[in-house]
């Protein structure tokens, strides 16, 4: 895309990156903000409806769909108070730095095969590395809002993720292990086909370890019942009760930008990323739609618009996932610390390990794994679809031609 | 124009890192409050991680988020859980204090300093075994299990040690924090 900016256009090379830069983080921002307000609103009415009310209805027609933008403009309008007693550097900052690193990891979040902000080689590990420093805007808020609450509320969180990090990262070896990459590309890649090719069916140890991933991401990031830094009937609001206005709005992009991105890793390292559970579109939409223009299949608008579609299937997916956190929040109480301690050390870590070492072990059988032990070949082939927003896709049609897509059936 | 048209991308980057790198790495010793002087520190060891993703060795600045940054989330808990009998506590810093960390950094100055003039050129091209960026992880993660492609030994060695003196730090650290018989009130958190 810089290459074509600078020949079409003939941009200098620093301005064709930057123009580059800024469609990539305007189309992620515009993700995460529109996520938070869709998903706000969403959650409002799920908990309506768990709690047998209604949730909003007035504003914006009958499903009071524009509430979250209403109570936006609220929040804008809303008075910035900082505190007498508050660290006020730290507090000013705090929220810009949860809300930094939550988005920052999506930079590496694929959306479909290419679709990536920067294809990082190894794109899980630095997803997880980010993911754990939104705990650093909610402990500087704590400790930098001067009140006990916050404090006991920031501790707690600290407490919380540092330990939940270690099972989340022992989950997320699994598929790593499977699929022999780290590369999120590659990993979504792997599953295309039947829903059989997705990773959570490959062996039971997937299947299990997904359930504890899902566990330790609502708890990473923060959602009942998980909620003790929030804790509003012990805590009033944990380390957000000092704050107000479009500060406090971003704790909450935060975390539901958080929530929507272990969703999609989810996604992408079990369910099969931006591949559908039947492959309608590359086998018969895509050449459906060549039949009918006249173009090849492999032309760049046909494989654009079967991007398109794995994107849309990812965000379903994604969302699914975070309808699923609410569904969860809304109907299991919050736990005490020692229990969501007693959840991480006693039951998540041991699970697993175990299934860890199952995958590993089921790595060695033969038959199960057609896919090639030896990883290293596919190094270079790998690099050479760095930039290309519509390479890639040949091969997972060489892939699924080969057969060498269908190793989850067997088991 | 051709003012703005020579300007590359990778060292306007390199100078924005490097200036926040040593901008906040000051900012760390110059403050007072060890919680700022940690969410400096964070920033410092941000900016390296930005370094090494601008140099293309993106599993290394991974890491260093990983361990540094991360590293650092936790001893701000800890001078956040140790220092918070007063609020905001702060650190004053002695003369001799300040003579002596003058005199180690700026030893380590001179020895930096010395590597930097040492390089006979900075714009060389890189070894042929690194061109291909995508197999750099398989590579660092071949040479830690004591295979290397380019030939040279392995780090199974070294990586052991490192392993073994950290599961020892591991176990003082724990045998450090473990609850005290005499003190009950702390005994009911669990961590």
């Amino acid at each position: 895309m810089v290459d074509f900016l600078c020949e079409t256009l003939g941009l200098p090379g620093w301005m064709a990156s930057t123009v580059v830069a800024l469609v990539q983080c305007g189309l992620l921002l515009g993700l995460v903000a529109t996520g938070a307000l869709v998903f706000i609103w969403g959650e409002r009415k799920v908990a309506g409806r768990i709690q047998d009310r209604l949730g909003p209805t007035r504003v914006g027609g009958a499903f009071g769909w524009l509430q979250s933008l209403a109570d936006g403009i609220k929040l804008l309008a809303k008075e910035d108070i900082t505190p007498k007693d508050a660290d006020w550097l730290l507090f000013k900052l705090a929220p810009y730095v949860g809300f930094t690193a939550s988005f920052c990891a999506w930079l590496a979040m694929p959306f479909a095969d290419g679709w990536v902000g920067e294809r990082v080689n190894a794109g899980v590990f630095f997803v997880i590395a980010i993911l754990g420093l939104e705990v650093f805007g909610v402990i500087l808020a704590g400790y930098a809002s001067g009140s006990k609450w916050s404090l006991f509320g920031a501790m707690r969180e600290a407490a919380q993720v540092v330990s939940y990090e270690v099972p989340l990262g022992l989950c997320v070896v699994v598929p790593v292990l499977i699929a022999g990459s780290m590369d999120l590309i590659t990993i979504g890649n792997q599953q295309a086909g039947w829903f059989t090719n997705w990773i959570i069916f490959h062996d039971p140890a997937a299947f299990a370890v997904f359930w504890v991933y899902f566990t330790c991401a609502v708890a990473s990031v923060n959602r009942a019942p998980f909620d003790l830094a929030e804790a509003e009937s012990e805590l009033v609001a944990g380390f957000h009760t000092e704050y107000s206005g479009l500060r406090w709005s971003f704790f909450f992009m935060a975390e539901y930008g958080s929530m929507l991105l272990v969703s999609a890793l989810a996604a992408i390292l079990f369910l099969g990323g931006w591949n559908g559970p039947i492959p309608i579109f590359r086998e018969f939409i895509l050449p459906g739609l060549a039949s009918i223009t006249g173009w090849p299949t492999d032309s760049g608008i046909l494989e654009y618009v079967g991007d398109l579609a794995g994107c849309a299937n990812l965000i379903a997916k994604a969302a699914t996932g975070v309808i699923l956190m609410m569904w969860v929040r809304w109907t299991l109480p919050r736990l005490r610390i020692d229990q969501v301690m007693a959840t991480c050390l006693k039951y998540c870590v041991p699970l697993a390990a175990v299934c860890f070492l199952f995958a590993t072990f089921f790595k060695l059988v033969p038959s199960a794994n057609p896919m090639p032990l030896n990883r290293l070949a596919p190094a270079a082939e790998r690099t050479a679809v760095r930039e290309g927003w519509n390479a890639g896709a040949e091969r997972v049609r060489d892939r699924v031609d080969a057969g060498m897509g269908t190793e989850g059936s067997g088991q | 124009m051709t003012v703005l048209g020579t300007i590359h991308v990778h060292t306007l980057f390199f100078f924005l890192f490097a200036m926040s790198t040593c901008g906040f790495a000051l900012a760390v010793a110059m403050t007072s409050n060890i919680v700022r002087m940690a969410f400096f520190l964070t920033l410092s060891l941000g900016s390296t991680a930005g370094l090494f993703f601008l140099a293309g060795a993106e599993f290394v600045g991974a890491m260093q988020f990983m361990i540094y940054v991360g590293g650092t989330l936790v001893l701000l808990i800890f001078g956040v859980m140790l220092t918070a009998q007063s609020r905001f506590i702060s650190m004053r810093t002695r003369a001799g204090e300040w003579v002596t960390t003058l005199l180690v950094a700026g030893a380590f100055l001179l020895i930096l300093l010395y590597v930097a003039w040492s390089v006979d050129a900075w714009t060389a091209a890189p070894p042929a075994h690194r061109a291909a960026d995508g197999s750099l992880t398989t590579q660092i993660g071949l040479a830690l299990s004591g295979v290397r492609l380019d030939g040279g030994t392995g780090y199974m060695l070294p990586f052991l040690v490192v392993s073994v003196h950290l599961l020892v730090v591991l176990l003082g650290a724990g045998y450090l924090a473990r609850t005290k018989r005499r003190n009950r009130c702390v005994s009911d958190v669990h961590g």
